[in-house]
């Protein structure tokens, strides 16, 4: 009772192998681009990849390696999918639209209608009923959409960044909800948001240029990222380059002293690694504060910006946080040059 | 969302929004606008209205109206059943030479209706493509009360795809998407989510075309002649009767005009209930916040 796929789309350069598990939730992450999209059409059966194999469940979704090809097309796929605005049918109520998947099932109408106002009342939307979409708030509408997508019964809920059309009042609420519909549920979400990942997936794929940059429980990918976007999800400066010791050498020669997180863990030196460290380990001075355990590098001031309490430096890919009063006896400003040092302790170096 | 909407609502005042355009603007807009009215309004005078109803409800102009009507719906029914497919095609899929084919299908929009009736003859008369097949089985279609709902449907076919592919265009294809995520095959999802949610561009394209086949005159003309009672339609009957009786000709004019009017009034007719929707849904939003 699993999905597995492999496909790849030549045109837009996507090639992903992805594997979900019974009752597994995966959060798929990535930058604009990066294939969510392809991912969950493809899955879906509203996209045809050049190539590659998919089963869900021991039933063969497509497999075009083979010959004959074989294609099997959406509605008889058991994939629901949610997008981000709720496309509930405007001409039908919102009963009629939940009752949609059972009616094209072949329930009758009565089973049709009773299952939808079940499901309606699980998602505490039983007294909208007789609404017509355009009488329903985001929230209320993509919670209707939510009970139409559970009343076709599908084997794998596809999620397509559920929660971005939302307010931030409605937001909330519908995460409580799909953390509850989600639980044990074969399910894959697309989001932007580190805290839908956090609650509601058990395992994080981060997707790059159509492929699949690192994948893991979400926990290990926000504390130990091994790709520049997971990283930044997880608010965490990145440093890629070669092992070197306790430390990291990047490709322009700066060399990142470190500490070996996981002991007895690096790599053979000269593997590839990351240095990874909070911008808060990172202070920021004019001069160069030069001085074993510590890493203190030149940069050049891109940007300023608020961030909680603090101001945060960004220097290209850098960023350290500083206090406004610290920020203000500098006199930082864009373009200025100064010295962002960092103790060799804060930096936990890993093979990648 | 619901906050936008609440100026939309608002009614409107005098103090109107700036709309910057140019003086001779309003003008030409006015010179176009007469050019349009000035004919209608001339002819109206030209009625003679003290014989008004005889002239119109004499034998040959309740015929030929009753065959107008017929003959225009059964060749709006003809556009309905082909049109739609036409447009599905048309619009959702892709396909070699789809370009040259939506132009084709629109060409009889522009082309003289007396050479659409020249290209019929040469398809359905009895020495045409198909009229010799035909007569083997017995069928003449040319010059017969069949001919007058081919013409018709000929002319009249383009306004009904033109239309109905615009609305599928705009509605997109999201929700047949989904909908057949939820399970429902392609006729399911035709029948209970595409049809509906085209529904008023095709009830325009409809209308445009029962308008259009009303009207028709050079096509049926040429292909299906002029018997009465049998393709002497209103517009046929208008054009005969202007030579031996202009003001009954004039006054069944006006009768093409009333029902001209009514179409256009019934396809262009704005969305009912939309207001009153959009009302609701502003007072929905606070219910929604205060269940949170």
């Amino acid at each position: 009772m699993t999905l597995s796929f492999q496909a790849a789309v030549a045109g837009r350069g996507f090639d992903v192998a992805l594997e979900v598990r019974p009752g597994e939730t995966v959060a798929v992450m990535g930058p604009n681009g990066a294939g969510k999209s392809t991912l969950l059409s493809s899955i879906a059966g509203l996209l045809r990849p050049d190539s590659g194999r998919a089963e869900l469940n021991g039933r063969t979704l497509f497999d075009l390696d083979g010959a004959p090809h074989t294609w099997s097309p959406p509605h008889n796929r058991g994939t629901a999918l949610l997008a981000q605005e709720p496309l509930l049918f405007p001409h039908l109520d919102v009963l009629d639209n939940v009752a949609f998947g059972p009616r094209s099932a072949g329930a009758s109408k009565r089973a049709a209608k009773a299952q939808a106002l079940r499901l309606l009342a699980d998602v505490e939307a039983d007294h909208l009923a007789a609404r017509r979409p355009a009488e329903l708030s985001g929230g209320q509408a993509q919670r209707v959409a939510v009970a139409r997508a559970l009343a076709a019964d599908p084997a794998l809920l596809l999620l397509d960044e559920p929660l971005a059309a939302l307010d931030i009042h409605s937001a909330p609420l519908l995460r409580r909800l799909f953390k509850r519909v989600l639980a044990g549920r074969q399910a894959i979400i697309v989001t932007h948001d580190v805290l839908d990942a956090l609650m509601l997936a058990d395992r994080v794929v981060i997707l790059q240029d159509g492929r699949i940059a690192e994948e893991g429980p979400t926990r290990t990918v926000l504390e130990r990222p091994r790709s520049s976007f997971a990283a930044g999800l997880a608010g965490l400066n990145f440093v890629p380059g070669t092992l070197d010791g306790t430390g990291v050498r990047t490709d322009g020669g700066l060399r990142i002293a470190g500490h070996d997180d996981e002991p007895g863990q690096l790599p053979t030196p000269r593997g590839s690694g990351v240095a990874v460290f909070p911008p808060s380990a990172v202070s920021v001075f004019l001069t160069d504060a030069h001085g074993s355990p510590r890493n203190s590098f030149a940069v050049t001031i891109t940007d300023l910006e608020p961030h909680g309490d603090q101001v945060r430096v960004r220097a290209g890919s850098l960023a350290a946080d500083i206090t406004p009063a610290a920020s203000a006896d500098l006199g930082l400003v864009p373009g200025m040059t100064v010295h962002f040092v960092v103790k060799a302790a804060a930096v936990s170096v890993y093979g990648t | 969302m619901a906050q936008q909407r609440r100026p939309a609502a608002r009614p409107r005042t005098h103090a109107a929004a700036y709309s910057g355009i140019p003086a001779w603007v309003r003008v030409l807009a006015v010179v176009a606008a007469v050019v349009v009215v000035l004919p209608l309004l001339a002819m109206v005078l030209r009625v003679d209205w003290a014989n008004f109803i005889p002239l119109v409800a004499s034998g040959p102009s309740v015929t030929a109206l009753g065959l107008s009507l017929r003959t225009s719906a059964a060749s709006t029914v003809l556009c309905i059943v082909l049109g739609v497919p036409l447009a599905l095609v048309l619009a959702r899929d892709t396909f070699r030479l789809q370009g040259l084919l939506r132009s084709l299908v629109l060409l009889p929009l522009v082309l003289p209706p007396v050479v659409g009736g020249i290209a019929l003859l040469y398809t359905f008369g009895r020495q045409g493509l198909l009229g010799r097949t035909l007569d083997v089985l017995g069928l003449q279609i040319a010059f017969s009360t069949t001919a007058v709902v081919l013409a018709q449907t000929f002319v009249a076919l383009p306004f009904l795809v033109m239309s109905l592919e615009g609305a599928l265009r705009t509605s997109g294809s999201r929700y047949e998407a989904v909908a057949a995520t939820l399970g429902a095959r392609p006729g399911t999802v035709f029948r209970r989510v595409t049809l509906p949610l085209v529904l008023p561009g095709l009830a325009s394209g409809a209308v445009l075309s029962f308008a259009r086949s009303l009207g028709e005159f050079g096509a049926t003309l040429t292909f299906a002649g002029s018997l009465q009672g049998v393709t002497r339609t209103l517009p046929l009957e208008i054009y005969l009767q202007r030579e031996t009786d202009p003001d009954a000709a004039v006054a069944l004019s006006l009768v093409l005009v009333a029902v001209a009017v009514a179409v256009v009034a019934l396809a262009y007719r704005r969305p009912a209930g939309r207001a009153g929707s959009g009302q609701r849904t502003t007072a929905a939003a606070p219910a929604e916040a205060n269940a949170q």
